[in-house]
């Protein structure tokens, strides 16, 4: 009978903590890429001009239609091709903003689209500039409506940094590969980092929700 | 021996086949424990409703990979030789049950109490309540969900070949290293899973189109 022993653990426990720090970095610089892509890729997807709008559409069916695994290791290979040497770190964010980003224009497109007309024209009525009303008219709202559902899109992309591990970036998961791989204690390092895992995404999600309550707490009516 | 020939297409193809296959069995598994979960999730029992409510948050709130790694190894102790396809299925099947479980419980809890309360004051007990009322009616708003999930299930089978189960994902990796192409290796790979996911999401889509327009 096989004997649980997770003195390892304890042993190379500096390792594991070092490698949450690199999942919540991966996890930190992916969303904050992804959200850009997204907002970007919402004013080209409403753009007048067409080609704009299909190169977005084409971009968001092929990113949600593959695997990540499969994309990370085309970007893995593409980069350098490309003239791009890149630390596996970096090709890392690039894919996580990349996959993270397709699903943010999805769902913020979502968001806008559910602004009313009359609130545009309210606000172009008013004086307020076209980027202004893009801005506190239709984003700003649109962000609120659509919370939910970036933050549980988020969570997912934290838990996708541990593909990663697969370019060989430095994370959570890479780390318990190196000491699996040293010590031989499969269940008990992977059982180890799966609870950390479950305690990162629980951090993320309160992060969230302390973001929610200090920036969307004002009035609607 | 440097370009996509035959062999190799071939090759990919038999990858492909054990992709459908496992995403098929991990689907029709994960949605029978899926519904049992679900019923559980809105069980009267509280204890039920707390044990199923974990189960999801723990299959929520872990990487698949994770899942895929522990229960590989996990099975591994048992016994000494075990297939690693019931370990990668396994897997895939109590993944998508949670999955599949939350998604249900959300679509039997959305359906107006009245349907419960009306079936009730029939006279119809639990079983023909769940059966004959509510379940046709919220897995009828859960399909494009369902459908969702679906290709989730089908893109997340590539992580089986980072256990060594030799899948569409895993044979682009083989033939990546065998013919020193990788770009476009993976960019046919990359399309052949494609053409499986777009579809169903655009059926998901449509569906999901149709039932916000009417049939109220």
């Amino acid at each position: 009978m096989y004997k649980l022993d997770f003195s390892v653990i304890l042993e190379r426990l500096p390792e594991l903590l070092w490698g949450s720090l690199g999942t919540l970095y991966l996890a930190a610089a992916g969303m904050t890429l992804a959200l850009i892509i997204g907002v970007a890729g919402v004013v080209m997807r409403q753009s007048h001009f067409a080609p704009a709008r299909i190169i977005t559409k084409a971009f968001v069916e092929l990113i949600r239609n593959t695997p990540f695994l499969v994309q990370i290791f085309f970007l893995f290979f593409a980069l350098p091709f490309m003239g791009l040497r890149l630390s596996p770190t970096t090709t890392a964010i690039i894919a996580l903003a990349i996959n993270g980003g397709a699903y943010a224009i999805e769902i913020i497109r979502g968001g806008v689209e559910s602004i009313h007309r009359g609130q545009t024209e309210a606000g172009f009525a008013l004086g307020l500039s076209k980027a202004q009303v893009f801005r506190f008219i239709i984003l700003k709202p649109a962000l609120r409506t659509i919370y939910p559902a970036l933050v549980s899109q988020f969570i997912m992309l934290t838990l996708t940094t541990s593909i990663c591990s697969s370019i060989s970036a430095m994370e959570l998961t890479f780390a318990a590969q190196q000491i699996d791989a040293d010590s031989f204690r499969s269940i008990e390092v992977y059982l180890t980092i799966t609870g950390m895992y479950l305690l990162i995404s629980w951090l993320v999600m309160t992060m969230f929700a302390s973001i929610a309550r200090l920036s969307f707490s004002y009035p609607t009516k | 021996m440097s370009s996509i020939g035959l062999p190799q297409i071939a090759f990919l193809l038999e990858g492909l086949k054990w992709t459908v296959l496992l995403t098929l069995i991990s689907f029709v598994g994960g949605g029978i424990f899926g519904l049992l979960v679900a019923l559980a999730r809105t069980a009267e029992i509280k204890a039920l409703r707390v044990i199923t409510a974990t189960y999801i948050a723990v299959f929520q709130g872990t990487p698949l990979l994770m899942q895929l790694f522990v229960v590989y190894y996990g099975i591994g102790l048992l016994g000494v030789n075990v297939d690693p396809w019931l370990a990668v299925s396994t897997a895939y099947t109590l993944h998508a049950s949670a999955f599949l479980g939350e998604i249900w419980r959300g679509s039997i809890q959305a359906l107006p109490k009245g349907q419960t309360e009306a079936a009730s004051a029939l006279g119809l007990h639990y079983v023909a309540r769940m059966k004959d009322v509510l379940l046709p009616q919220a897995l009828k708003i859960a399909t494009p969900a369902t459908i969702g999930f679906l290709v989730q299930l089908l893109k997340g089978t590539s992580l089986a070949s980072i256990v060594g189960f030799v899948e569409l994902a895993r044979a682009g990796n083989v033939i990546s290293n065998q013919i020193f192409e990788p770009l476009p290796v993976y960019g046919l790979v990359g399309l052949l899973y494609f053409f499986m996911c777009w579809p169903l999401s655009i059926f998901g889509t449509r569906l999901e189109m149709r039932l916000a327009s009417g049939s109220r």
